[in-house]
């Protein structure tokens, strides 16, 4: 693996324990979720990022406020990552009233706009030239803001993932394209149906880009190389694609028992779970069980409440139906 | 008032707008130094500049998602893709996330950008440039659909598309675009969603938009001859659909027509029919009937494509025939 370890110096000790927080949050999220629907309360389709979480921990905690995040259907980790409500999004998924999006968007749409997540999106390769956009927006604005922008593996073989870099490097945007390459499209292998190995980072140079191609398991190296793109983004140097190894501990979507993986590949990585890594990790470096109890103690209490505020909310209201198709608040198309 | 053509109304509609507010951007293929391949865009450049003028890779995805990601984070950007039929490459961008966003996020974005693009036939150029396309932007919730049919509606209807706060389809008619009328001077903003109704008569109402415009002024004017007196109503935006105007028109006279370049099955006039059969029955003296391009692509071949599309002969002849 052409693993481009980025030069780290020592992560500060806060910084590294704000990144196991979000981890552990992410993560008892997204096993709440589950649970929620093996209990029937959530009804429609989710698509879980067990696993993944150093990536949206990395770059969630390198990004300014005023950052825009664009993610995908396999997006809860990302909106929350941005500080947005967990008990809205559960809420959400749950088909609630009290829900993030009221029960118009669901698991596939979370978004919350002032926190910076600009929207979770459900065909494949549509939000990479949206970034693009807003990061024009952000560059002619001169607002200083960068758009990170997170998809898939799969994504890196529909034509809207190149039509966005092109454009993207053309106008020297600042956006950042990070792939979570968790090895999987829906069911097939994506090296079954790819051109070149590593399918983001073997792609960069068609675009003129660095390759870059990193350990999407190790929260440590994940905040790097956040901050370097975001800070290259930043500083008027344009995008960057980076290219995250990965995998998901469980199926692609919730009706998925992900049969199809070697037993030996999801061993090896279950081993290498990137919270299991860092917990490891923040114990070699001196900070000691208790404190690394209390953060976990304290994300379970997090979820805990979330899930109250979700159970507690009545079902979404039937008036929603007809509104906000417009910017007046109506759904109205005559006179 | 000044005579300007359809394409040069386009193209001050689109400075006056840029001049008014600094947020307004405008790209598309082609747009800048070149001035656009239909000249809708000449000077626009050399006015405001690469920056706000600014040229696309023929990337029809990039080019309408960069309008959407900006138009949600504070521009007010204008699009253009080339031909209407170029629309299939980029329809992602617009019937799911730019028609479906606000109301997924329960209106937490909103996207206040325009789509213009050359549309419809009477150029030869075949069944692939030569689309009229408004119908399929219609069936989607969440897009607003306007048409214009002369230079001073293109001019007040753009900046009207560009000062909304909601996503415009804006299709320009190829064939109209050399075509000169009056436009008012100075700031002209039109109203979007009004129909105008541009002739009155007491038998029959011909409901038409954009190039079916000035055919179906020609037929009444022929009609007229043979005393029949029809009414002639300009639907210019699709959505919002003006229906009190045209409702009102077609109560009038008991009797409607209407006149569309689509090909026939769900063009905008069956869903303009089915509203006046719901409201409207009791005062129709006769049957509905829609006048339309066949249910097939648009041929090349000049003889073809005029035999295919609506033409005035056929206007005059079905009205008349079913007048009878
Ligand atoms: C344009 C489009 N094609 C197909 C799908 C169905 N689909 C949903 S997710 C998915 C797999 C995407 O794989 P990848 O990009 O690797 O993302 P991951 O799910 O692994 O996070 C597919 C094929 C879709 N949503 N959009
Ligand atoms: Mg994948």
């Amino acid at each position: 693996m052409r693993i481009k370890a980025p030069a780290t110096g020592e992560v500060e000790r806060a910084t590294r324990l704000r990144l196991y927080q979000l981890m552990v949050e992410l993560r008892d999220f997204e096993q709440r979720a589950y649970e929620l629907f093996l209990e029937n309360l959530v009804r429609g389709t989710s698509h879980l990022a067990l696993g993944q979480e150093a990536i949206g921990a990395g770059y969630g905690v390198a990004m300014r406020a005023d950052d825009y995040t664009f993610c995908t259907y396999r997006g809860h980790n990302h909106t929350l990552a941005r500080g947005a409500s967990m008990g809205a999004a559960l809420a959400e998924l749950m088909g609630r009233g009290n829900g993030m999006l009221h029960g118009k968007g669901g698991s596939m749409h979370l978004t919350d706009v002032k926190h910076g997540a600009m929207g979770s999106y459900a065909i494949v390769g549509a939000h990479l030239p949206i970034a693009a956009g807003a990061a024009w927006s952000a560059q002619v604005r001169k607002s200083g803001q960068v758009a990170v922008c997170f998809f898939g593996d799969g994504t890196t073989n529909i034509g809207a993932f190149h039509e966005a870099l092109n454009l993207a490097v053309v106008w020297k945007l600042p956006v950042v394209f990070v792939c979570e390459n968790n090895l999987y499209m829906e069911y097939t292998p994506i090296e079954a149906v790819t051109a070149v190995k590593h399918p983001a980072a073997d792609r960069a140079s068609a675009y003129g880009l660095e390759s870059i191609l990193v350990d999407g398991n190790d929260a440590d190296v994940m905040y790097d190389i956040a901050r370097q793109t975001i800070g290259k983004a930043r500083a008027g140097g344009g995008p960057s694609l980076v290219e995250a190894l990965t995998y998901r501990h469980g199926g692609h979507s919730r009706a998925d028992p992900a049969q199809y993986r070697p037993e030996a590949e999801v061993r090896e990585w279950l081993a290498r779970d990137p919270i299991k890594v860092y917990r490891r990790r923040l114990l070699e470096a001196g900070i000691g069980e208790a404190e690394i109890g209390d953060i976990e103690a304290r994300a379970q209490q997090k979820v805990d409440a979330a899930t109250e505020e979700a159970r507690g909310g009545a079902p979404a209201r039937v008036d929603e139906i007809e509104r906000q198709i417009w910017s007046d608040g109506s759904a109205t198309w005559r006179n | 008032m000044a005579e300007l053509s359809y394409r040069e109304a386009i193209a001050a509609g689109i400075a006056q707008e840029m001049a008014r507010d600094p947020m307004v951007y405008f790209i598309g293929e082609d747009i800048g130094a070149a001035g656009g391949v239909f000249k809708a865009t000449v000077g626009l450049f050399e006015r405001f500049g690469p920056d706000r003028v600014r040229d696309t890779p023929i990337s029809e995805q990039a080019i309408i998602g960069a309008a959407m990601g900006a138009a949600m984070t504070g521009l007010r950007p204008i699009a253009e893709i080339m031909f209407s039929d170029f629309l299939a490459t980029c329809w992602d961008m617009i019937a799911n996330q730019i028609a479906k966003t606000r109301y997924m996020t329960d209106g937490q974005v909103a996207l206040p950008l325009v789509i213009r693009t050359a549309n419809g036939g009477g150029t030869r150029f075949g069944a692939q440039h030569s689309q009229s396309l408004e119908n399929w932007a219609m069936a989607v919730p969440g897009l607003k659909v306007v048409a214009p049919s002369n230079p001073a509606d293109a001019k007040g209807l753009l900046a009207a598309a560009v000062r909304d706060p909601d996503p415009v389809l804006f299709f320009e008619q190829k064939s109209l675009y050399g075509v000169k009328g009056n436009v008012p001077d100075g700031e002209h903003v039109d109203t979007l969603g009004s129909a105008k109704v541009l002739r009155d008569g007491k038998d029959c109402t011909i409901v038409a938009l954009a190039a079916m415009v000035p055919k179906a002024m020609q037929a009444a004017e022929q009609l007229a001859s043979d005393g029949i007196q029809a009414t002639v109503v300009d639907v210019r935006s699709l959505v919002p659909l003006d229906t009190r105007t045209i409702l009102g028109e077609v109560v009038k006279t008991g009797r409607l027509f209407t006149v569309e370049e689509n090909p026939r099955l769900c063009g905008w006039g069956a869903e303009i029919a089915s509203l006046a059969a719901d409201e409207c029955f009791d005062d129709l003296d006769g049957p509905i009937v829609r006048i339309t391009t066949p249910h097939v692509p648009l041929p090349a071949a000049d003889v073809l494509e005029d035999a295919a599309m609506p033409s005035v002969e056929r206007i005059v002849a079905t009205v008349r025939k079913s007048m009878r």
